[in-house]
């Protein structure tokens, strides 16, 4: 066995370490993502016009500067700036969150108008408050339409999670740098972190394919489970054939 | 705390503008080597053989599915000769192809079936039907979506600052690390960002529009 992968298993509690603040960070994102794309989705579907700007200003915002940028100015910038300090995982989870919020939000706008105009006009014939309407009637319907992007900013926000070696949170990356430079296999050590990396985002595609088929059997459009291996080649031609340009 | 440094901003302000070329100049040539690069990969995964198709599909999967920046690093760290610069729009290119020929692949599938037909019918060659009829079909709705993706590598050419390639972020982190003005140096950049990419966002959703998508 090489001298890397000897190393490899012998820090295994290091790589293990360095996993989870991986998993931390793309966990911990994609949930503050998840929320915000909500909260700034349906305020650009709203019917008040500040609520409407406020949620154009903020997704333009956080879409125009890079996420990089956004990362170090949260790390470099703002401690002498405002004086609080974020710790560097905590300061990933915000920049991945508000990021990728910025663009899951498109998502949501795109996903509620997609819900055919009837489905809205029966239910405001049907006497539904506005909050049930969405809660009963669009969400579900749009909920399906938002999985498979959301499968895509996943992905993409776990292959920004190498950043955090830049701000010295101690990441799968850091880690297996350390091991590289201990044992000088260049080229093993950055197909092996390539390969977990690939494994992860399988795993986490695989996930979503399983939540878009409970989605889907909600609203009874049974799929075979054929659908759960699918990769995400698929769902992207499709999402981009529709001109949804998802990043 | 020390607040915001207006005499610092205007000292950081020309470097990041020199930067600013370098990060123009790796977009544009990253969004060329993945147009071309992208339209390979879509046509070489029509060939009627697997033994083409399915390597060619297993690799671009592989590639998209893993962070750019591990590419990037592991690339500049086993290629040491090469200058960071080519390290860096090549890689860029060779990721962003991926997404491309995904997009050129539903372009392609957007042509309707009754045009291979014809050129069938007409018994032109291969190289005939793609380049006479398929592409010139394809291309046109394809192009608002590699805007996009061009946009998009945009916002990731800082990534190039980690080897070495003196790009916009690359000149603020070094001026910010030699007069302790990260404030300033990341302010700036980030603003330059949002001015040079939302009007060409803005662009781009009119183009889409126009062309009916």
């Amino acid at each position: 066995m090489s001298d890397f992968f000897s190393a490899f298993f012998d820090n295994l509690p290091q790589v293990r370490a360095g996993l989870w603040v991986t998993l931390q960070a793309t966990v911990l994102g994609a949930l503050l993502a998840l929320l915000l794309s909500f909260v700034l989705g349906l305020m650009s579907v709203s019917r008040l016009l500040v609520a409407r700007g406020v949620s154009r200003v903020v997704v333009e915002f956080f879409r125009g500067t890079s996420l990089y940028i956004q990362l170090f100015w949260l790390y470099y910038a703002m401690p002498p700036l405002t004086g609080y300090e974020l710790t560097p995982l905590l300061c990933g989870v915000v920049a991945f969150g508000l990021n990728y919020g910025a663009y899951g939000a498109e998502v949501v706008r795109g996903a509620v108008n997609s819900v055919p105009r009837a489905q809205y006009e029966a239910a405001v014939a049907l006497n539904m408050t506005p909050l049930h309407r969405m809660r009963k009637v669009i969400l579900p319907q749009a909920w399906v339409q938002m999985i498979p992007s959301f499968t895509n900013l996943l992905i993409q926000l776990l292959k920004c999670t190498p950043l955090l070696w830049l701000i010295s949170a101690a990441d799968l990356m850091t880690v297996i740098q350390q091991l590289r430079d201990r044992t000088g296999e260049t080229l093993t050590a950055y197909v092996t972190l390539l390969v977990l990396y690939f494994v992860l985002a399988y795993a986490l595609t695989l996930l979503m394919n399983l939540l878009e088929r409970g989605a889907k059997r909600r609203l009874g459009l049974a799929t075979g489970a054929g659908s759960l291996l699918r990769s995400r080649s698929a769902t992207e031609a499709v999402a981009s054939a529709a001109g949804g340009g998802v990043r | 705390m020390n607040g915001f440094d207006w005499n610092a901003a205007g000292d950081v302000l020309p470097l990041v503008l020199k930067g600013f070329e370098v990060t123009l100049l790796a977009t544009v040539l990253g969004t060329l080597v993945a147009a071309v690069l992208g339209l390979a990969i879509a046509v070489a995964g029509r060939a009627p053989s697997r033994c083409v198709t399915v390597p060619v599909r297993a690799v671009m999967e592989f590639i998209r599915s893993t962070p750019l920046l591990v590419q990037l690093v592991g690339a500049a760290a086993l290629f040491t000769s090469v200058e960071p610069l080519v390290i860096g729009i090549v890689v860029l290119g060779v990721h962003y192809a991926t997404y491309t020929s995904e997009v050129y692949r539903a372009g392609i599938d957007s042509v309707p079936k009754g045009q291979w037909e014809a050129c069938r019918a007409l018994s032109l060659t291969p190289r005939r039907t793609w380049q006479a009829v398929i592409l010139p079909q394809a291309v046109r709705n394809v192009l608002p979506a590699l805007g996009n993706y061009a946009i998009s590598m945009f916002k990731e050419t800082p990534f190039l600052a980690v080897i070495t390639v003196q790009e916009m972020v690359f000149e603020a982190r070094q001026y910010g690390a030699a007069h302790f003005a990260y404030t300033e140096a990341f302010t700036l950049a980030g603003l330059v960002f949002l001015v040079a990419s939302y009007p060409t966002s803005l662009l781009m959703r009119k183009l889409e529009k126009r062309l009916g998508h």
